[in-house]
């Protein structure tokens, strides 16, 4: 199934821009990582190569897809674009000591142990918590987040009109049949 | 923002839920009005990020619209623990902003229990005192409904809006349910089917419970801010401590605010609409010599004869798709069995839900598991989930009760609601009932049934009632039946805690259309006192 730049619109129009630009619980920890913030373009890379593991195979279009939602989300230049760009320095400082090259370089099964490495695939997600549950946060449900809650993620499961998605009062009314 | 009292102000509304905003909307165009409001304002613009917290793991339900803390703090002395900060929202539009926005009338019935199923005493006002205001309800709310419940109380008007057509596994409910004789109806929704009022037809996010993005389910931020525009004042984040009074009269309500200042408003009338917890509980923090036991309490019924609707629900799984989550409200019910109450069996109505079993972005952010793995649990954990709800009535009893917590104290150093709820055999009796239709259903359809809330696992559906009950008798009653306390002559009450019994349905149309009842009262009152 291919996914488009319009799923991503769609995923933005519930979600918003971002998370917490006037009220929250995302105050970033003053213990993260003390390098120089990422480029918008490193991040896109990287949210885009851990979308390419977190996401089913069976999806094309996933790059133009990921880039639509990371742009808007980083634009709103709030405490959740902060907690993003934070958790792509945590995996770029994860896989440099490991495997010596930045995350979006490594291969993709190399990429997928590299996540597991650093807890991501059992940790909870919280956007104050550990490096593992801010990965988890900011990045892999950020991702899971954008592509279920929009009309090609939820049809992958059979639901076209999933929640947080606007899709009008029709879809609750069909039956299976009416699916296609 | 300016948060000082208004001055020369007749009416002073304490609360903006539904109640209060109703309240203030009435009376706004000939009354200097104030309203005050123990949260704060929330801004619309921030109701998709809102979305986003009710769909991620991390925030829990009280979080979504900033509820806990030391200023919500409580205590459950009772035998049955209650999750109050799940059960309302402090904030311009009170509880509304969470709910689900279900509004059914009461039955006829339900204002003379005692007298026809002999538990609890009879309201002091039928069905027919507050038909005339039960449409002026529906259209305040603006609500969506046929007329085609066959057990439902008369009603001539159509309601404002169409029903929301009945949902797919509604038409797999039908078949089961015409199988066993049982009668389906359309659900009268808060929610517009169509756009209303200036707001948005729903469009489906399927959030509603707890936020609604798109403004589509009603909430009293409505009401607040129509209140606002014929000229009366709102000041948010300004709880009020206590009343100051006389013998006869509330002359103050003295609030605090963020900047730790205390002020005190003074006007004619004043009308309590925080709800069925903070309501007594405001009484209470009220005592004085004249009242030792809390403010317009000589009955000593403040706080008393609490009282929910208990939940019955019981689900299973198709060997086929039932399509749920798309939408987060239900579009068919059932009130069949409603008014075969007596002493042994509560009223109770059926909801055939729309929104049973996991929705799948939900479950994608709490795994393990991520990629091909994902997809496949996704695929099998959801899509043949159907569930079936039920509200029962709880009988009214003084041992459950709110009072003051002895040894917690708020943010400001008052004790905290304490909410000492228990619940009858009568209750638990008719969940067990729900539970054999809700089976019998179930069956016929050839679900297998997964799971099952009865008398052990239930809970409350967040429908504070009760506490300060209405009635003629000032030995045992607290307000009478124009919502004015006994105690006082210009203290009036504007809540689901003047509910004698409870019913079966959602309270909110029935707190609405007394709101309304109650402000014509008050009116009235008014104009008396400025013709003297
Ligand atoms: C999850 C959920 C789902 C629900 N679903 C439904 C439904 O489907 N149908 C239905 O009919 N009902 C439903 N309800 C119940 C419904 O929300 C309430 O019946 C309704 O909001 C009560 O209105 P109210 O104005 O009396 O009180 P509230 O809406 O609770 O408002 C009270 C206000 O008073 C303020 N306040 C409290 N204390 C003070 C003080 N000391 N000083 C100043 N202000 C104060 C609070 O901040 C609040 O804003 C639901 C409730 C919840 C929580
Ligand atoms: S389904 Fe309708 S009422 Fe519910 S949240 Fe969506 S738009 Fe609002």
């Amino acid at each position: 199934m291919e996914l488009t730049r319009r799923d991503a619109v769609a995923a933005l129009a519930a979600l918003g821009g971002a998370g917490s630009a006037t009220y929250g619980y995302s105050r970033l920890r003053d213990d993260g990582p003390d390098s120089t913030p990422p480029s918008d373009d490193h991040v896109r890379e990287t949210m885009s190569a851990t979308a390419e593991i977190v996401y089913p195979s069976e999806l094309s279009g996933i790059a133009a897809f990921v880039e639509e939602f990371v742009d808007a989300r980083l634009a709103e230049d709030d405490d959740h674009a902060a907690g993003i760009r934070e958790a792509v320095t945590i995996l770029d400082e994860h896989s440099q000591t490991w495997y010596d090259q930045s995350f979006a370089d490594l291969s993709a099964d190399t990429r997928e142990t590299a996540l597991e490495g650093l807890g991501a695939d059992v940790a909870d997600e919280d956007p104050d918590g550990s490096t593992a549950e801010r990965v988890r946060y900011y990045v892999v449900n950020e991702l899971l987040l954008a592509l279920y809650s929009s009309p090609t993620g939820g049809t992958l499961v059979g639901i076209e009109n999933p929640q947080g998605h606007p899709g009008g009062i029709q879809s609750y009314q069909r039956g299976p049949n009416g699916l296609e | 923002m300016d948060r000082t009292p208004v001055p020369d102000a007749d009416v002073c509304v304490v609360g903006a839920g539904p109640a209060g905003g109703l309240v203030a909307d009435q009376l706004a165009g000939d009354y200097d009005v104030v309203v005050l409001d123990a949260g704060p304002r929330f801004d619309f613009e921030d109701r998709p990020e809102r979305q986003e917290r009710a769909i991620r793991p991390f925030y829990g339900r009280p979080d979504i619209w900033e509820m806990g803390g030391p200023r919500d703090d409580h205590t459950a002395s009772g035998e049955w623990s209650y999750p109050l900060n799940h059960a309302r929202v402090k904030g311009i539009g009170g509880s509304t902003l969470h709910w689900q926005g279900m509004v059914m009338r009461l039955h006829e019935d339900d204002f003379n229990s005692g007298s026809t199923r002999g538990v609890g005493p009879d309201w002091p006002i039928d069905y027919e005192d507050l038909r005339p205001y039960y449409p002026d309800a529906e259209r305040e709310l603006g609500v969506a409904g046929a007329s085609d419940n066959p057990y439902g109380p008369p009603r001539e008007q159509p309601y404002p809006m169409p029903a929301f057509p009945p949902s797919y596994s509604d038409s797999l409910f039908a078949e089961a349910c015409e199988e066993l004789g049982i009668d389906m109806h359309s659900v009268p929704n808060a929610r517009n089917s169509e756009s209303y009022d200036g707001r948005s037809q729903c469009v489906g996010y399927g959030t509603c419970q707890p936020v609604c993005p798109s403004g589509a389910k009603y909430d009293a931020t409505v009401h607040i801010d129509s209140a606002e525009q014929q000229g009366a004042t709102v000041i948010d984040r300004a709880p009020v401590q206590y009343l100051e009074h006389g013998p006869d009269q509330i002359e103050a309500a003295v609030y605090a605010t963020p900047d730790g200042e205390t002020h005190t408003q003074s006007a004619e009338v004043f009308v309590l609409a925080c709800g069925g917890v903070e309501t007594p509980r405001l009484l209470l923090l009220s005592a004085s010599e004249t009242y030792p036991d809390g403010l317009a309490n000589t009955s000593g019924a403040v706080g008393r004869y609490f009282m929910d609707h208990l939940f019955a629900g019981t689900g299973g799984v198709l060997d086929g798709e039932t399509r749920q989550n798309h939408v987060g409200f239900y579009t068919s019910s059932s009130q069949q069995f409603y008014d075969e109450a007596n002493e042994e069996f509560a009223p109770l109505k059926l909801e055939f839900f729309n929104y049973d079993g996991p929705s799948p972005v939900e479950m994608a952010l709490s795994g393990e598991d991520w990629g091909d793995d994902l997809l496949e649990r996704l695929r099998e954990g959801y899509g043949n989930h159907l569930g079936i709800g039920a509200l029962v009535e709880q009988r009214p009893q003084e041992a459950s009760y709110i009072g003051l917590a002895e040894d917690q104290t708020d943010d400001h150093g008052n004790p905290v609601p304490d909410v000492h709820w228990t619940v009858d055999d009568r209750a638990l009796r008719t969940i067990e009932r729900a539970n054999e239709i809700q089976t019998e259903i179930l069956s016929e359809l050839g679900a297998e049934i997964t799971w099952q809330v009865g008398p052990e696992e239930t809970g409350p559906a967040y429908h504070h009632m009760g506490t300060t009950r209405m009635g003629t008798d000032p030995t045992d009653s607290v307000v009478d039946s124009t919502g004015r306390t006994h105690d006082l002559q210009n203290c009036w009450i504007a809540s689901s805690s003047v509910f004698p019994t409870g019913g079966a349905v959602n309270p909110t149309l029935t707190i609405a259309a007394l709101a309304l009842r109650t402000a014509d009262h008050i009116d009235r009152a008014l104009g008396e006192t400025s013709t003297r």
